[in-house]
């Protein structure tokens, strides 16, 4: 009988437990969705005023905060294809290939993972106007894939620790040559590896703000929008523009993860 | 053996790796089309590599190969005209079984139609029809292992090399694909150049075997002629179960070699040359050696029964010589003959392999050494 009561207060405390983590996640996030919705005009836009949706008609007369939507699409997307380009070859190149100096090249990629952004933020300011590129669009791709290029090489790295490098010979063996063995065999079997780490790139691209912050010159991102607007309290405007970058997030999330978990049955 | 035409033909092959890890020496051998030739011998003895030469996966150090009378040398794997079977299947696991079988012939840009029509032959000659749609990590190994095998004879490669292609299966379905493979190449006529490092699946299956011994070929020859005609010591003892002794030539009649050994003396009859004094490996297997109870002529080797056991159909008796050696025996089950006391061993000299020893080189070394 006491076992029973002590399994069930057990049970009990975990759910309670496990719920004030969940809340502790998402309230956050609820606050920021249900001001969105927010109907009061007066700063600092707290006091809940019942429900409109005025701030999102708002959010498409506000062209400066669109703009800096857009920059920080095409720099994501810009960025994304860069590092995955070169993340790619890069992680292929040094799985195959012996060379001198490799662990030397191994440890180096770990170095803009791990060193303060301020730092990075600071180094490519440095660079950038050292060798005279106008900051703006082009260095703030080139920052954002110099940080979102380890990222994919380890995670292509991780995808091909299961490789079976002789299904690039069988490929040749049955007659397709080296470029058409990477695009039929190499590319493909890569996939999954090569989709997380754009992902992530992107992801890290769409919200990074520090080094953004150092390389932008006069071109605005939303984050840095955001952080600007900050002073005079966040409006909702802004509050309506992340609630429908969030249900756009998590709409790639689920189309991607169910299309590589049906995928994923069929892989060895 | 004479008339028939060489396909791949190896001359004087080295593979050395990194300038000192000399892995295949001087090999030689001319492979006949239509055959099914294994190579045999045990794990890392250069087997892979010869065959990763052959397909194109790796540089010949020195020596040369030609495929129906081209050499290869400067051909890339894809221009070459054999295919491979790899020991890991090498599936492509983004692919259907159907889009795996049809990659060769998509390369040679083959017709959708002669593709659409291939396809499903060669799955039922594998007896895969019926698994099109699937992916490789939906079949099991053996399934997997004809999907492979499907892979490359779509192509009709002039050569089919499969290293260990059977390795991976338990053994009950290694059996079993045993004979399918056998049927399949007898059926297609291709020239099969078949790895493995299992002496029974390569007794079974083969017209001629080549067995390789670190890197050096010791004997290629007919199934039958190297189990029963072992030129070196190292085939003797690898193939099949034999009785080694280690004796020293003593008398030479004719044919006929009298031969010392540690615990008697025997007789045997070989066409080889010896010379008197020489050391030499006897070999012969467990089914052709004889005892009595009463001393044979020209042996002189006496032992006591240590064990006598009914394994199948087969008796199987065992006889420990003074020095401890033990000599295996083996026949169709008759009676068990109680024996306690001593027992004579012998042979029919005719039956019992005389070899020269790999011993002689050292002795002749140290010769060198010590005489100057
Ligand atoms: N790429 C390579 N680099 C260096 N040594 C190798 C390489 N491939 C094989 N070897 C060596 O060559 C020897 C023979 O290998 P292999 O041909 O695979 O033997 P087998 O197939 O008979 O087991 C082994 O000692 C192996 O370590
Ligand atoms: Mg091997």
């Amino acid at each position: 009988m006491r076992r029973k009561t002590k399994a069930k207060l057990k049970k009990g405390l975990s759910v309670v437990y496990c719920s004030l983590i969940y809340l502790f996640l998402f309230l956050p996030i609820f606050v920021i969705a249900a001001n969105s919705f927010n109907a009061t005009t007066t700063k600092p836009y707290l006091t809940w005023k019942g429900f409109s949706l005025m701030w999102y008609g708002k959010l498409f007369d506000n062209t400066t905060l669109l703009q800096s939507f857009g920059n920080t699409m095409a720099i994501a997307f810009a960025s994304t294809a860069i590092s995955v380009i070169i993340g790619t070859l890069a992680a292929v190149g040094m799985y195959k290939y012996k060379f001198k100096g490799k662990s030397v090249i191994d440890a180096l990629l770990y170095i803009p993972v791990v060193i303060p952004e301020i730092v990075l933020g600071i180094s490519l300011l440095t660079l950038f106007s050292n060798v005279n590129i106008p900051r703006g669009m082009i260095t703030l791709i080139l920052a954002h894939a110099t940080f979102s290029i380890p990222f994919v090489v380890f995670n292509i790295r991780a995808r091909l620790s299961g490789y079976d490098n002789s299904i690039e010979e069988a490929s040749m063996d049955l007659g397709a040559s080296r470029i058409s063995t990477f695009f039929n065999i190499t590319l493909p079997v890569l996939a999954p590896g090569i989709f997380g780490g754009g992902v992530l790139a992107f992801t890290l691209s769409i919200d990074d703000v520090i080094i953004s912050y150092f390389t932008n010159g006069q071109t605005k991102t939303f984050p840095l929008k955001v952080m600007e607007s900050i002073k005079s309290g966040v409006s909702p405007d802004i509050n309506a523009l992340s609630v429908l970058i969030l249900l756009g997030t998590m709409a790639v999330v689920f189309i991607t993860q169910s299309g590589i978990l049906n995928k994923k049955d069929r892989r060895n | 053996m004479m008339d028939k035409n060489v396909i791949v033909s190896i001359k004087n092959v080295n593979k050395i790796y990194g300038g000192e890890n000399h892995v295949v020496k001087d090999l030689n051998l001319d492979v006949y089309e239509g055959e099914f030739l294994t190579l045999l011998g045990s794990s890392g003895c250069g087997k892979t590599t010869t065959l990763r030469m052959i397909a194109g996966f790796e540089e010949i150090t020195s020596g040369s190969i030609t495929v129906e009378g081209e050499d290869i040398a400067n051909k890339e794997p894809f221009e070459r005209n054999v295919n491979t079977v790899f020991q890991s299947y090498a599936l492509f696991p983004h692919m259907t079984i159907y889009d795996n079988v049809a990659y060769g012939l998509k390369m040679k840009k083959t017709s959708k139609e002669e593709i659409a029509k291939r396809v499903p032959e060669m799955l039922d000659l594998v007896q895969l029809g019926g698994f099109e749609k699937r992916y490789p990590s939906q079949l099991s190994g053996g399934q997997k292992q004809r999907v492979a095998i499907a892979r490359a004879l779509i192509n009709r490669p002039r050569v089919l090399l499969l290293d260990e292609p059977l390795g991976a299966l338990d053994l009950k379905l290694r059996k079993q694909m045993q004979l399918e493979l056998k049927r399949l190449q007898r059926r297609l006529n291709i020239t099969f150049i078949y790895v493995t490092h299992d002496q029974e699946e390569a007794l079974s299956m083969s017209d001629r075997i080549a067995i390789m011994n670190n890197g050096v070929l010791e004997q290629v020859d007919v199934p039958e002629k190297i189990y029963e005609e072992p030129q070196t010591q190292f085939v003797a003892t690898f193939i099949g179960e034999t009785n080694i002794f280690e004796g020293c030539i003593e008398s030479i009649n004719g044919n006929n070699v009298g031969i010392t050994l540690e615990s008697g003396s025997v007789t045997a009859q070989t066409d080889r040359q010896f010379e008197c004094g020489e050391l030499v490996i006897l070999s012969i297997r467990p089914e052709r050696i004889r005892y009595s109870e009463s001393p044979v002529e020209g042996f002189n080797l006496r032992g006591k029964i240590k064990e006598q056991v009914y394994v199948g159909s087969v008796l199987k008796t065992i006889i420990v010589l003074p020095n401890g050696h033990e000599v295996r025996l083996e026949r169709l089950a008759g009676q068990k003959i109680p024996v306690s006391g001593d027992v004579y061993v012998y042979w029919a000299p005719s039956d019992i392999k005389v070899i020269h020893s790999d011993s002689n080189n050292i002795f002749k070394a140290l010769d060198n050494i010590v005489l100057g």
